[in-house]
């Protein structure tokens, strides 16, 4: 029973995500499937940017460049290799691909820290973003459709249902795995190197190695959430590169709670579900999302992760 | 005939630089002094911009509504001083980017219920609609002159400032050290709101002198904070000779960027490559400006209490 006290939350949580489909069904709102979808997909892009804002300490506002490269190698294998555009051999390449460009743009970034890291790795974001628009053969400005989502075996991934329990799946398995890497000397070290870098080089840390490996997998799980938001639109453009996202992205991380392993799935379920209310409440929503956010800044400082964390206690 | 076309860039690079400098003077103090990033600074600009807008359409006098819109952008400053930031102060820089990010969303939000979607259009007063022959041959917008000469003012009224005075004391000890100028028994809790103030005034006249060249709309402050803060970086935070060179130099690469890049490609790319490489190259050049750098030296060209 103790067990199930701790991990009341978890298993609540589980037990909704996988009974989602069928509750949207039941109320013939199967139009939520691909919503809830949509949700996973950014709680999984938020959760690879906790990883490095939250356990690293390295606040990136340039993540939305590794979601779209990733998305982007999708819809470009689609249109020139469609041989290559299965499931099993499209989102490994994207992860690797997108793994590559974060150790390239990580090895410059990283030399520099605080607000000039902030600002360094926004500058990469938006040379990419321009990059992507003067790609008129993928598209330029106004993106790449795609014909179909990367088929895989006999699943059949255009039912929205089918898709849905896949990206959970991968989410699933992302999360497990950074838990385990949380808990690690790799995860300890990054946290060590959060409080205070000059304590953890003197102590024989290559801080620097270290920082460059979080940076790779956030980048890489960050294409992998590109890579999977381009089969569930369809779609591909140079808005998934723009800064707006990766400043999205990060009010989701601080909104769910920094440094928590759920702190991403918990900021992007309630950023998404907050936006998708106060939608159908007002037009000028964003006046009072705004205002919820200031009261997280002034009385919830450690976000919603931070809440249930003290209610624990 | 190209020395004139390159002279001319150079004085839209001039007037460019010189509208960036009113920004960043602002963020640069705002962020040495107060330690505090700003995403707001740009929702600023934009509130500026309209009000400006709103008070030439409703008193017919552009020369008249520069001076309400500055000193009403300036009192919503201070008053988002005292609400929100004063809060933020003692607080990480990501709790202020949440915060500020809020305010961005108010903000915009805000105006758009105010204004509309409709972007406001903003006439050059008539007076200075006409060009002035610089040199035989060089024919140069009177207003883009009153821009660059407006610039050149306010700079030079900031050094006399930060330099000469008694507050611009204050704000650099505050930049340099801030324990220490409490220490010291400066009243940072005024000086802060003050500051604050002035920057927002400082964002707002910018607003004002580029409204008549470009359209009032919700997202203009979005899009130009971005230069402010890659301005920022490369200047130094919380230098001001940082920021004015970094200001001036953003402002010549990125104008010279999108005049000479494109036809420079055309020489040495067939043409389709190059039409499609030419805009995205010139849009890449600051950052490109910053990554180098910033490579070169990871804290800007003039980093703060050196």
């Amino acid at each position: 029973m103790a067990w199930l006290k701790r991990h009341g939350w978890l298993v609540a949580a589980c037990l909704v995500g996988l009974a989602l489909p069928k509750l949207a069904t039941m109320i013939g709102q199967e139009f939520y499937i691909s919503v809830a979808s949509r949700v996973l997909i950014w709680a999984l892009l938020a959760t690879s940017l906790n990883l490095l804002v939250g356990t690293g300490g390295m606040v990136s506002m340039g993540h939305a460049a590794f979601f779209g490269f990733g998305a982007y190698v999708v819809g470009i294998v689609a249109l020139d290799a469609p041989q290559w555009s299965s499931a099993p051999v499209v989102l490994p390449l994207a992860l690797a691909a997108t793994g590559l460009l974060a150790f390239a743009i990580g090895s410059v970034c990283l030399r520099t820290r605080g607000v000039y890291f902030i600002m360094i790795t926004l500058a990469f974001a938006q040379m990419l973003f321009y990059i992507f628009i003067s790609l008129k053969g993928y598209g330029g400005d106004d993106g790449l459709p795609l014909a179909k989502r990367s088929p895989l075996g006999a699943l059949k991934m255009t039912d929205d249902t089918v898709f849905y329990y896949f990206v959970l799946a991968i989410l699933a398995a992302c999360l497990v795995v950074l838990a385990r890497l949380r808990d690690s000397r790799f995860g300890r070290v990054l946290r060590g190197i959060k409080d205070n870098e000059t304590r953890m080089e003197s102590l024989g840390y290559a801080t620097f190695r270290f920082k460059l490996t979080a940076f790779v997998i956030a980048g890489a799980l960050a294409g992998l959430a590109g890579a999977l938001m381009a089969n569930q639109n369809g779609f591909v453009s140079p808005n998934m590169l723009h800064w707006d996202l990766s400043g999205t992205v990060l009010v989701m991380v601080i909104l769910g709670g920094l440094g928590s392993l759920w702190g991403g799935l918990a900021g992007a379920v309630v950023f998404m579900v907050l936006e998708e209310v106060l939608t159908a409440f007002t037009p000028h929503w964003q006046i009072i999302l705004g205002l919820i956010l200031l009261g997280v800044v002034f009385f919830a400082p450690r976000g919603i992760a931070g809440l249930f964390a003290r209610k624990a206690q | 005939m190209t020395w004139i076309l390159f002279l001319e860039q150079c004085l839209n690079g001039l007037q460019f630089g010189l509208m960036l400098f009113l920004l960043v003077a602002g963020l640069t103090l705002i962020f040495g002094i107060m330690d505090v990033i700003n995403l707001a600074h740009g929702s600023l600009y934009m509130i500026g911009a309209y009000l400006v807008a709103t008070f030439t359409q409703a008193t017919g006098s552009f020369l008249l509504a520069v001076p309400l819109g500055l000193a009403a952008t300036a009192v919503i400053g201070m008053i988002i001083e005292v609400l929100v930031l004063r809060g933020l102060y003692k607080r990480d820089h990501l709790s202020q980017v949440l915060a500020t990010f809020a305010l961005i969303l108010i903000a915009n939000e805000t105006t758009r219920a105010i204004w509309g979607l409709q972007a406001l259009t903003l006439n050059v007063p008539e007076a200075l609609s006409g060009s002035v022959q610089l040199l035989p041959g060089l024919h140069y917008s009177a207003f883009r002159l009153v821009i660059i000469a407006v610039g050149l003012v306010v700079a030079a009224v900031l050094y006399f400032v930060v330099v000469r005075t008694r507050i611009g004391m204050l704000v650099r000890a505050g930049a340099s050290n801030r324990q220490m100028a409490t220490a010291m028994g400066t009243n940072i809790k005024w000086l802060f709101t003050a500051v604050f103030g002035a920057g927002a005034a400082l964002c707002a006249l910018a607003g004002a002198m580029l409204s008549p060249l470009l359209v009032v709309q919700v997202g203009m402050g979005e899009s130009i904070l971005i230069l402010a803060f890659v301005t920022v970086v490369i200047g130094g935070i919380g230098s001001m000779r940082g920021a004015f060179i970094g200001a001036l130099l953003v402002g010549i690469v990125d104008t010279f960027g999108r005049a000479f890049i494109p036809p420079m490609l055309k020489t040495i790319l067939p043409p389709a490559l190059a039409d499609a490489a030419g805009p995205s190259l010139a849009a890449i050049s600051i950052y490109l400006l910053m990554v180098i750098v910033l490579f070169w030296k990871p804290q800007g060209l003039f980093p703060a209490g050196s």
